[in-house]
């Protein structure tokens, strides 16, 4: 599966969402709680994780892996947890600013 | 990454929670999904290539800025107050764009391809047939296209990439965020870079977003009382029409969290007294250009509120435009393209995700990725960006660059005057002379000579402006930029 620059993903187990902020350097396997990433409209049985680590993927927060540049924008949240080639990937820190708008 | 995710995201994130509210009409975040889902279709089904704004801020803009995000297709805000001669070319550059009219007929708009406003909050407004939303929009495709305000000749259309305003958005707002009570009030008109970064900011945000539609410094004080309004944002010329309205009483707005202002040069006089009236809410000065999607450099609360303290170092902060966000590198060149050491004044040079750089024509990036602001500025010590105004504005006299902002500065210090114009005249011996028009209050008077003489105190004599005239008021845009060309042919006609 190609991961470019705004495409949408998700996790055929749980409801994790996502789109692709940052596209990876290399090719890169996406898993969500071991379950390989697919294409949004692709079939989704969620059939929930076995085992779901972490505190889950929250929705509006951004992931990186720093080793590829993959970025992802998590759009539905759910209680998998996302690695890249089996790396967890964090959440990428944000500085909270003042409202400007 | 497009626009419309983000209201996908908050839609179901926020559902029921209100998202506009304007006038008598409100909509919840979900409604507001639903109704751009429908009218996408029917610009789809229309085979519409764009989707003109031309109209005042009311719960249709977000409509159809969604709408036009969700079918894929740009986005193009006009100023809806230009003259005939002015609006029908732009109408025109976009034909084959659907025009969504406050007022009609559009100069230039086929009156098939017009639709009234009010009709994309009927929920029959949709594909009549079965249109398909695209569910993959390109962040390279253009998501906007706005014509930035031309002080200085004709508009340019600045095109804004889906990539270019998230990530503006993604990087400087916390997704749903704000709690419920939290209002935005929004004075800026869609046609400006601050209109669509405050509707997309405080979307994603998850506040409420109260809209005028014209501003008044009365209305704007009665509505954040009202609403309870958290944030508000304001051009200069609007908070220097708040001042003079409250007249030196307090704002009494207890729930006003903060009040941000940008898209001109603040003059210090108006901020002070503002800070005065505004106590115990957190001045945030935003500066940012069309071309940079919205704000790049913030001088924050803190910072405010140690000068209202009278901390020396925090006053002279005050002149500046605060520190660059996250992720936004700049840049000060001198003419011949050297980068300049701290504090050294040249251009301006930004770089980053979430700027364009970009217009209908031809982008002005350059090999390193660096965006030249055509702004004049510096960087202190302490990385405050401080902008002297437009390098198009510097004023050449014998060699000597000069900033217009720096003497007007200086003369609305004048207690007389309430405001102030430089320009640089022809000039056969110096290349250009200074000439300065002002303002004086209702009952201040001052003469030439004595102006002069205040200029020269607080400035060397080369920058003492040559000529000065008394003029009623000065010729600003809507929204606070001064019209220095209008200045300048009003002197030498």
């Amino acid at each position: 599966m190609e991961i470019k620059a705004g495409s949408r993903l998700a996790c055929p187990d749980c409801t994790v969402e996502l789109v692709v902020v940052k596209p990876p350097s290399g090719p890169v396997t996406l898993t969500c709680s071991g379950a390989a990433i697919v294409e949004a409209t692709a079939d989704r049985p969620g059939a929930g994780h076995a085992s779901a680590e972490g505190d889950g993927t929250l929705v509006g927060k951004r992931y990186a892996d720093e080793e590829t540049g993959l970025e992802v924008l998590c759009a539905k949240p759910g209680p998998g947890q996302l690695a890249a080639d089996g790396r967890v990937i964090e959440v990428k820190g944000a500085k909270p600013l003042p409202s400007s708008d | 990454m497009n626009l419309s995710l983000l209201l996908e995201m908050a839609s179901s994130a926020l559902d029921d929670r209100t998202a506009i509210v304007s006038g008598d009409v409100s909509l919840t975040y979900a409604e507001l999904d639903a109704a751009a889902r429908r009218a996408a279709g029917r610009f789809l089904e229309m085979g519409a290539t764009g989707v003109v704004f031309c109209g005042t801020n009311d719960v249709s803009f977000p409509i159809a800025l969604f709408a036009a995000g969700y079918a894929g297709l740009p986005f193009i805000p006009l100023n809806y107050r230009l003259g005939v001669e002015q609006l029908q070319p732009l109408v025109e550059a976009n034909a084959g764009a659907v025009v969504i009219a406050e007022v009609q007929p559009v100069p230039g708009a086929d009156p098939a391809f017009t639709i009234d406003r009010a009709d994309l909050l009927d929920p029959a407004f949709a594909a009549t047939t079965d249109v398909e939303l695209p569910g993959f929009v390109d962040p390279d495709d253009v998501a906007v296209l706005l014509y930035t305000s031309g002080t200085s000749g004709t508009p340019k259309a600045a095109l804004l990439r889906h990539r270019h305003l998230t990530a503006y958005v993604i990087g400087t707002v916390e997704f749903a965020g704000a709690d419920p009570e939290q209002a935005a009030l929004v004075t800026v008109p869609p046609y400006h870079i601050a209109g669509m970064a405050n509707l997309l900011s405080n979307m994603y945000a998850g506040r409420r977003i109260v809209y005028l539609d014209a501003f008044d410094a009365e209305i704007w004080i009665e509505t954040i009382r009202r609403e309870g309004v958290t944030q508000a944002m304001v051009v200069p010329t609007m908070l220097a029409r708040v001042v003079m309205h409250l007249d030196g009483e307090p704002a009494n707005v207890p729930t006003l969290r903060t009040l941000s202002y940008g898209g001109a040069r603040m003059p210090l006089p108006v901020l002070e007294k503002a800070l005065v009236m505004f106590e115990g809410t957190g001045f945030v000065n935003a500066y940012g250009l069309t071309e940079t999607s919205s704000t790049i450099a913030l001088l924050g609360p803190d910072d405010h509120a140690a000068a209202f303290a009278g901390d020396p170092v925090a006053k002279v902060r005050l002149g500046s435009v605060g520190k660059l966000l996250p992720g936004i590198e700049a840049e000060v060149r001198d003419e011949d393209g050297t980068v300049l050491a701290v504090g050294e004044a040249g251009l301006v040079f930004l770089r980053g995700e979430q700027i364009s750089g970009e217009y209908d024509g031809g982008s002005v990036i350059d090999a390193g990725g660096w965006f030249p602001t055509r702004d004049r500025g510096w960087i202190d010590e302490h990385d405050y960006l401080f902008i002297e105004g437009r390098a198009d504005d510097t004023i050449i006299r014998g060699g000597e660059n000069i900033a217009p902002a720096e003497i007007e500065d200086v003369l609305r210090r004048h207690p007389a005057i309430t405001d102030a114009a430089v320009v640089g005249l022809p000039d056969d011996e110096w290349g250009q002379s200074i000439a300065a028009v002002v303002v004086l209050g209702v009952a201040g008077s001052a003469t030439v000579d004595e102006l002069q003489s205040f200029c020269r105190e607080h400035l060397r004599g080369s920058k003492t402006p040559e000529r000065i005239e008394f003029r009623d008021e000065l010729p600003f845009t809507p929204t606070g930029k001064l019209l220095r060309r209008e200045v300048l042919a009003d002197l030498t006609s």
